[in-house]
Formats: structure tokens, C-alpha cells, sequence
């Protein structure tokens, strides 16, 4: 400001005049007309219009934030988002962390029981066969293995209860009358049971049943046992409710004599005994993990925790990215090489006509996307209707008919077909804004008619080239539907597998992290895209 | 239209009709014949078929009937690139996407120059218009003038020997107009290349050609240089368009070899110039320049008097509408010099003209 005034001031011819028009203060900066310095009541006056811009814009921007920003980017942070493993196996997790999960050997006793621990809790709030499925994208079988242990320390202790000393102790009456008030002295004499017991009835009431009338879980009998054997005059002089019980168990207490839980796990399921399996277990034992983008791009950890190519048969995604990018490509260039005409067509002749052809190349946005793609179906079939008309004609034999639906020649045949109005509107409003007078010029300068299209006409359609392009290509990358319909397996886009993990497969992270590549590769490619032709010079009209 | 005579002219209409759509006639019974370096303008209201001529000329379209010849040779079927005519375009057509050098070397490089021999021709083409500082900018970049002149210097730049020019300074403001007529003027006289210049400004017209063609509804009306073309024009059509003109109706009553002698109406007889007036009885329209009507009583041979009702101050002249016979939009200029007693509004003055300035025409 200070300098426009100076240079204002050495040119005006009358440094009087300027000085009368506008005041500066002690700084030097110019004042406006009320004695407030300019850039101030400058500032002040397009802060009105910005305010205003900004109520303009508020309700779309909240819609957007609201419905879009915030699930995707949640959506997103599932790519990298492992709660299961942590909330449900929490014990056992901090059992594993002093292990070495590239030493080859087992983990101790410690981490078996606290697994033990862990699949009792799961196993009541039923979240042990959602772990299964979240180690299962690891590795398999991790499913069969929880089933079999859910099963296992379902009554792992209450077995021997149950079996050799009596019937009741599967009874909730027996367990309301010994810790049903709290404070009794059965809580004296079976402290770790009490709180065991209260543990649960806790869990129950917030799974909303009532522990009066429930079985206890497991982990109340294994404290059970744990009381019996540490023995003690509270016990051994108990006198409260079920003492008859109380005294016969710790009567037989010495003969029970169970598994470790490091043989009864194996003996259920012989994986349990592979340190393979517990060392994806650790690896995947953080609330964040890079598990679901390594998959994403075919790799994975091995057990030393080294990433390393997944093996050639599991490799899927890299290879569905890259035939995504080579069709869509393939599906940009063909609407460039059949829309580039039709536009120059539109945008040469008379109005009236051009307006028709126009509403001729919106038409297929008046039918759904669907009917579109079915009515391509049943033209390029097999037995459909180019086939039959090739065959009646007799140019194909009966038993030659052309495989054209289902493989990728019919993705791009029916997604050529969706997405060529998007290549020629830009396209024509483009080359309607070219005179007609450059390619007379041109001629008249001596060129062919080539030569002025080449030189003269193509050149100022690159921006419309552009926008066509970079329109058709993004909304192909990431086309779903017509894939699905008509591309068989071959002509599966990664939205496809996308869309399968989201509603089939339910491994919500990986296809988050599939979608986040997905994004970065658009990104990236845009990036090359505004190095190449420049973001600038993409017109849409 | 009355050239019959074209052989050995360099640029050559006979006989020339166009239509577009098959029903009227754009450009009827066009006969024009130029000869090498000539100046040539066509000048006429707006859908007077100029264009129309122009591009027939330049090959971007064809002509219905008749020949259309370029140094005694017919080009009806050389497409546009072989006629070598160089032409500027009424927005000049820059190609954009080009820097001011790149579009002067278009021409050249379709000619498979080699590129020593392109770079000097474009410095020179360059040179001549005084844009050499421009080259590397885009058309853009440029204002309306130096665009002009860089369309200029393309048309000229691959040395043809025709150069046509749609309108070129229509969209200029007036006094860059002006300056750019001179400056095409004197490349024309520099190059001696033959120019066809269409334009719908008749300063124009005048002050750069050497002979001019007022088109009309699809017909050359006169085809004449400038200055036969402002005294002496052929029907009442030319008389008004170029130049300010005082028509005064009346009935032939009789011819006297060059001279008609005219009554105008309910006035007094006077005597013109017959031009194309009929023979005795018929109805004609005396044309009178404004600034050859001589004020108060000289001895002219045509006298009459007027009433002034109008004065105009314009510095160097006064303007001075008058009633005369009935008419009140009788111009007269008088010359803002000592000579000239002052007039005031209301009052009555004899006025008079000699015999050779004013024309009897066809009464249109
Ligand atoms: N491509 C065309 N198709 C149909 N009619 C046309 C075409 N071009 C011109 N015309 C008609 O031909 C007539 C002459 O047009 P032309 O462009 O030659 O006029 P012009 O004298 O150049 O006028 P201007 O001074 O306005 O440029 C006009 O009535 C116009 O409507
Ligand atoms: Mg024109």
C-alpha cells in the first residue's frame, strides 16, 4: 500500500492534489475518507461480502459435511483401524508382549490361561466369531479354531464340578445364596469366587438377563478352584449358606487334577500349538495396523514381521488396479475417438439441428443406468441379438458366435456407450468457442485441410480433450455397476471387489484401504495429468 | 458492370452470381476486372454481398454461375491453400495457441521453408509492421491494433501476390483506425501488391483506394476512383451513400445535350448535369454537394433562396440547415472565413449552384 502511494505521489503532477485526495497517517499507511486507515475499512467491507458468501454456501457445505466428509472419512479410518483384536483379547495381548514372536517356540502357560481368560468373555458376549473372521483376513482358519476353543472353555473347570461333585453347582441359586447379598461370609471364604462372580453379574446386568437365573461363566469356577486349593480357616471353618457343598468340594478339591491350558487349547485345536498362528495374533495386537493396506497392494508380514509379497496365488488387488487403470483408459480413449467427431459435427452445424443431435446425446441420461446396461445384454449375448443377426447373415457359424458380454469387451463396450455424453459435451462446448474463421486462415496461409485441422483446430481442442478426458476417466476408475452387470470375471473393476468386501465379505477395513488407494491412485494421477496438460487448460466451455 | 474488358487483368469476376439457398440472389451479375498493384475496395451496406465476394475469391465458397480469374487463369476448382491470396480477417483470426512468430511462420513453414530462411522472413515481416519486440507473446497478449498488424503481417508474410482484407480495422477505435489506414496504405504502395479491402466506412474507402466498388443488394452500383466516385456519381444510391448529399425532386422538361433542364417541384427550373435522368417529362432527383452551394446572390446560373433554420458551429466550417423548395434538410457548408457574412436563424437568402455540380439522376 505504502509503496503504490509513493509511486502514486513521484508520478502525479501535483503532489498537493494527491495528498488533499488521500490522507496517510503516521505510518504512512493511506486513510480513507472517515480517518480509519484504508486497508482497514477495505477489510471491513469485504468482510460483509465474505460473511455472505459464506451464509450462501453454509447449508450445502454442512449437507456435505454431514453426509459425506464424515462417514467416508470414517469410513477411511477403518483402513487402518483394529479394535477387535485388542477389545477381545486384551489378557492375552499383554501376555504376548515380552514374546518373541521370530523365536519359533510357544508362548508360556501365562498366555494360554490369560486366552482362556479372554475367550470366556468373548465367548458370552458372543464377539469371538467376529474375531474369528478380523485373524481370518490374516491367515485362515483362525474361525474353526475359536469355534472348537469357544466350546472348550465354555466348561473348562465347570466340568469336574459339575461331573464329580455334584449337580448343583451348575444351579444359580446355588451361587445367588453364596454371594447374593454382597458382603457375606462366603465372600470370606471364596474371595477370588465372590469377585469372579461379581465380575459376571455385572456383565450380565449390562447384557440385560439376570444372573439369578444364568449359569456362570467359567472363569467362576477356574477361581473356584483356586479358592479350594489356597484353602484357609475361613473356609475350612465355613459355616454360611450350601456349606454342606462348600464342604464336600473341598473335600474332593484334591483329587481334581486338569489340563494346562497349553494342552487342553492344542488338544481342541492342534493350531493352537503353531507359533505361527500366535505371532499374527501379536501382530495385529495394536488398536492401528497396516495389516488391511498391505493386502490391499498384496502384501503382508510375514511371521519375523518383514513385509514380503503375498504368494502368487493370493495376489488379486495390484492385478485388479492395473486392469482398472488399463480399461478405463482404453474406455476414455474410445469416447475420445467416438465422441471427437460427433462433437465437431455438433458444434458445425445450424443451431436448430444441433440442439436436436444434442438432446439425442443426453437421451441416455433420461433411462437408468441399469435398463442401459441390461438392453446391452441382450444385444451382445451370446444369443443375443448381434449374434443371432451375425449368424442369420451368415457371417458366423452357429457355433462360432462371438463371446461379447461378460469378458471385458463388453465392459467397454457398454461403458464406452454410458460415458460418452461426458467426453462430448465438454468436447462441443469447447470447439463451439473456436471461430471458424482460424481453419479458413489457415487454408488461406497454404494449408491443407489436414494440415489446419492438425495445426490450427486440434490444438485449440485440447483443453475440451482434457476435461472429456479427465471427466470419463475418473467416473470409469471408479465405475461399479456396469462391471458388475456385464464383465463376467474378467471384466471386474476394484470397485467391484470393493463393493463384495462392504457387503459380502464384511472386511470393512480392507475395503476401506482398497478405496484409499483407489483415491491416492486418482490423486497421483491427477497430479501427472496437471504436470502434462495443466489444470488451466481444461475448459468446459 | 460495365467492365467487359478483362483480359489480362490480374483479378478477374465475369458474369459472377451467388446464392445460398437457391432462392435470392446475394451477388448478382458480378463482372470486375482489376489490374496488378491495384487497390480495389468494396464498399456498400451491411448484406451487400462483400463478403460474399471476398470469400469467393479466397475459395471458401463457390460461385453459382460465372468465372472468377486470378492472373488470366480460372480457380474455380483450386481449393483455398493453392490460390496463394493472403487474407486478413475481420477479428483477425490469430491462432491462439501461437506465439505472434509461430503465427507468421505458419505460412511459411506449410510451404516446407527451411527454417534460416522462415526466421529471417519473419523478422522482416516483423520489422514492417514495427512489432519486433512481439514476437514471443501470444495474440492475447496484444492489443486490438498490434493484432491488427501482426494479422497484417501474416497475410503479407508468405509474399503473395493478392491480398484480401474483410473489415480490418472495424473493430479499432476511430483514431487507430486512421493511423492504420495510412500504414496499410503505405505497405501497399512499399510492397506493390494488389489489394481487395472490403469495408462499410466510406472515409475509408476513400481515403485508401484507388478505385472503389459500391455494392448494393448484390450489384456493383459504380465502380470509379474515389474522387469521381464523390462528384460524379453515377445513380441517386452512390450520391447518398458516399458523402453528404442534398436531394431535390423534380420533372425533367427538357435535355439540352449534357444539360437537363429540371422544374423543381412547385419552384422555380434550374439546369444539371443529365447523368441518368430520363428524357423530358420524366421524374428525376438533383443531387447537390453541400459545400458546392453558393451563398447569396452571385450571378450563379441556378438560383433560388432558402431560409435558414438551423446553424451549426463546427470550427472550421458552419453547418446550415436550410429550407429550400419545400424540403427543410438542405444542407449547406459554409466556410468559417471572413468571407462569409454571418446568416442568423428565420432569415431568407438567395443561394445557387453552378450547372457541373449538381446531377440529375433516376428518381429513386
Ligand atoms: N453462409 C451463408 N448462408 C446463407 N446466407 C448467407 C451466408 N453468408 C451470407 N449470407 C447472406 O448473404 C448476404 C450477403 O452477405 P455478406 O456476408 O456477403 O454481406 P456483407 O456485404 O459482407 O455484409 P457486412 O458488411 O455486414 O459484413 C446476406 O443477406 C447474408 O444474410
Ligand atoms: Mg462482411
Amino acid at each position: 500500500m505504502s509503496t503504490t502511494a509513493e509511486t502514486l505521489s513521484s508520478d502525479a503532477p501535483s503532489p498537493e492534489a494527491q495528498e488533499a485526495a488521500s490522507e496517510t497517517d503516521a505510518r504512512g499507511r493511506l486513510l480513507a475518507a472517515d480517518g480509519t486507515p484504508l486497508k482497514l475499512s477495505l477489510a471491513r467491507a469485504l468482510r460483509r461480502q465474505k460473511l455472505r458468501a459464506l451464509a450462501l454456501v453454509a447449508p450445502l457445505l454442512f449437507f456435505v459435511l454431514v453426509s459425506f466428509i464424515f462417514p467416508i472419512g470414517g469410513m477411511l479410518l477403518r483402513s487402518v483401524q483394529n479394535d477387535i483384536v485388542p477389545d477381545t483379547l486384551p489378557r492375552t495381548i499383554a501376555a504376548l508382549e515380552d514374546w518373541d514372536p521370530a523365536s519359533d517356540v510357544l508362548p508360556g502357560e501365562p498366555a494360554f490361561a490369560a486366552l482362556y481368560t479372554d475367550l470366556v468373555v468373548a465367548t458370552e458376549r458372543k464377539t469371538h466369531t467376529r474375531l474369528g473372521s478380523r485373524l481370518n483376513y490374516a491367515a485362515g482358519g483362525y474361525s474353526s479354531m475359536l469355534r472348537k476353543s469357544g466350546r472348550l472353555v465354555a466348561d473348562f473347570h465347570l466340568d469336574w464340578f459339575e461331573k464329580k461333585v455334584s449337580r448343583d453347582w451348575d444351579e444359580p441359586e446355588v451361587f445367588t445364596a453364596l454371594f447374593g447379598e454382597g458382603e457375606g461370609p462366603a465372600a470370606q471364604a471364596l474371595p477370588k469366587t465372590a469377585a469372579a462372580y461379581a465380575a459376571w453379574a455385572e456383565e450380565m446386568r449390562e447384557q440385560g438377563e439376570d444372573p439369578a437365573k444364568e449359569e456362570p461363566w467359567d472363569l467362576v469356577y477356574a477361581a473356584l478352584v483356586e479358592d479350594l486349593r489356597a484353602g484357609g480357616p475361613a473356609l475350612t471353618g465355613y459355616s454360611g449358606p450350601q456349606a454342606e457343598l462348600i464342604a464336600e468340594t473341598l473335600a474332593k478339591i484334591g483329587e481334581y487334577d486338569p489340563p494346562s491350558y497349553t494342552d487342553a487349547f492344542i488338544k481342541s485345536d492342534k493350531d493352537w500349538g503353531d507359533p505361527d498362528n500366535w505371532a499374527i495374533i501379536h501382530q495385529l495386537s495394536g488398536r492401528y495396523t497396516s495389516s488391511y493396506f498391505l493386502a490391499a497392494a498384496d502384501l503382508e508380514r510375514n511371521t519375523d514381521g518383514e513385509i514380503v509379497d503375498k504368494p502368487e496365488e493370493e495376489s488379486i488387488y495390484i492385478f485388479l488396479f492395473e486392469r482398472t487403470l488399463f480399461l478405463s483408459l482404453t474406455i476414455t480413449f474410445s469416447c475420445l475417438l467416438l465422441g471427437y467427431p460427433i462433437a465437431w459435427l455438433l458444434s458445425n452445424l445450424p443451431l436448430r439441428i444441433s440442439n436436436l443431435l444434442l438432446i439425442l446425446v443426453l437421451l441416455p441420461f433420461w433411462t437408468s443406468l441399469l435398463v442401459r446396461t441390461s438392453a446391452w445384454i441382450v444385444l451382445l449375448q451370446q444369443e443375443g441379438v448381434i449374434n443371432d443377426l451375425l449368424v442369420s447373415v451368415g457371417i458366423l457359424s452357429d457355433s462360432g458366435r462371438l463371446q461379447m458380454m461378460f469378458n471385458q469387451t463388453g465392459t467397454i463396450i457398454a461403458m464406452t456407450h454410458i460415458l460418452l455424453p461426458f467426453m462430448i459435451l465438454p468436447l462441443y462446448s469447447v470447439m463451439k468457442t473456436i471461430k471458424p474463421n482460424y481453419l479458413r486462415a489457415a487454408k488461406s496461409l497454404g494449408a491443407t485441410d489436414w494440415t489446419a485441422f492438425w495445426r490450427v483446430y486440434f490444438p485449440n481442442t485440447v483443453p475440451g480433450i482434457g476435461a472429456g478426458a479427465i471427466l470419463v476417466f475418473i467416473l470409469s476408475i471408479g465405475y461399479y455397476i456396469t462391471p458388475e452387470l456385464v464383465g463376467g470375471t474378467e471384466g471386474v473393476f476394484i470397485s467391484n471387489r470393493i463393493a463384495y468386501h462392504i457387503s459380502s465379505s464384511l472386511n470393512w477395513g480392507l475395503a476401506a484401504a482398497l478405496a484409499s488407494l483407489l483415491l491416492i491412485v486418482v490423486l497421483a494421477l491427477y497430479w501427472v495429468y496437471d504436470r502434462i496438460v495443466g489444470i488451466d487448460n481444461v475448459k468446459l466451455g | 458492370m460495365t467492365e467487359t474488358q478483362s483480359d489480362g487483368a490480374f483479378v478477374a469476376f465475369e458474369r459472377v452470381q451467388k446464392s445460398y439457398d437457391g432462392e435470392t440472389l446475394v451477388v448478382k451479375d458480378l463482372n470486375l476486372a482489376m489490374p496488378k498493384g491495384e487497390f480495389l475496395t468494396m464498399l456498400g451496406p451491411s448484406g451487400s454481398g462483400k463478403t460474399t465476394c471476398l470469400m469467393m475469391l479466397a475459395g471458401f465458397e463457390t460461385a453459382t454461375h460465372g468465372e472468377i480469374r486470378l492472373g488470366g487463369k480460372g480457380i474455380n476448382n483450386i481449393p483455398p491453400h493453392k490460390r496463394g491470396i493472403g487474407m486478413v480477417f475481420q477479428n483477425y483470426a490469430l491462432f491462439p495457441h501461437m506465439t505472434v512468430a509461430e503465427n507468421l511462420s505458419f505460412p511459411l513453414e506449410v510451404r516446407k521453408m527451411p527454417k534460416a530462411e522462415r526466421k529471417a522472413k519473419v523478422e522482416r515481416a516483423l520489422d514492417m509492421v514495427q512489432m519486433s519486440a512481439f514476437g514471443g507473446r501470444r495474440p492475447a497478449q496484444l492489443s486490438g491494433g498490434q493484432q491488427q498488424r501482426i494479422a497484417l503481417a501474416r497475410a503479407l508474410v508468405f509474399e503473395p501476390e493478392l491480398v484480401l482484407m474483410d473489415e480490418p480495422l472495424g473493430a479499432l477505435d476511430k483514431q487507430l483506425r486512421e493511423h492504420m489506414q495510412y500504414e496499410i496504405k503505405h505497405l501497399h504502395d512499399r510492397l506493390g501488391v494488389t489489394v481487395v479491402y472490403v469495408t462499410h466506412d466510406q472515409s475509408e474507402a476513400l481515403t485508401m483506394s484507388d478505385r472503389i466498388a459500391v455494392f448494393n443488394d448484390g450489384v456493383v452500383q459504380q465502380l470509379a476512383p474515389p474522387e469521381v466516385l464523390y462528384e460524379k456519381p453515377d445513380n441517386a444510391f452512390v450520391a447518398g451513400f458516399i458523402g453528404e448529399n442534398n436531394r431535390l425532386e423534380g420533372r425533367v422538361t427538357a435535355i439540352e445535350g449534357e444539360e437537363a433542364v429540371v422544374e423543381i417541384d412547385g419552384q422555380a427550373s434550374v439546369r444539371a448535369s443529365a447523368i441518368a435522368c430520363g428524357g423530358a417529362g420524366e421524374r428525376t432527383l438533383l443531387s447537390i454537394r453541400p459545400e458546392r452551394v453558393i451563398l447569396g446572390d452571385t450571378g450563379a446560373p441556378n438560383a433560388l433562396s432558402g431560409k435558414v433554420v438551423e446553424l451549426i458551429y463546427l470550427g472550421d466550417h458552419i453547418r446550415c440547415r436550410m429550407e429550400v423548395a419545400g424540403h427543410d434538410d438542405f444542407i449547406v457548408k459554409i466556410p468559417n472565413s471572413h468571407a462569409h457574412a454571418a446568416l442568423t436563424v428565420g432569415e431568407t437568402t438567395p443561394i445557387g449552384w453552378q450547372t457541373d455540380d449538381c446531377r440529375a439522376l433516376d428518381a429513386a
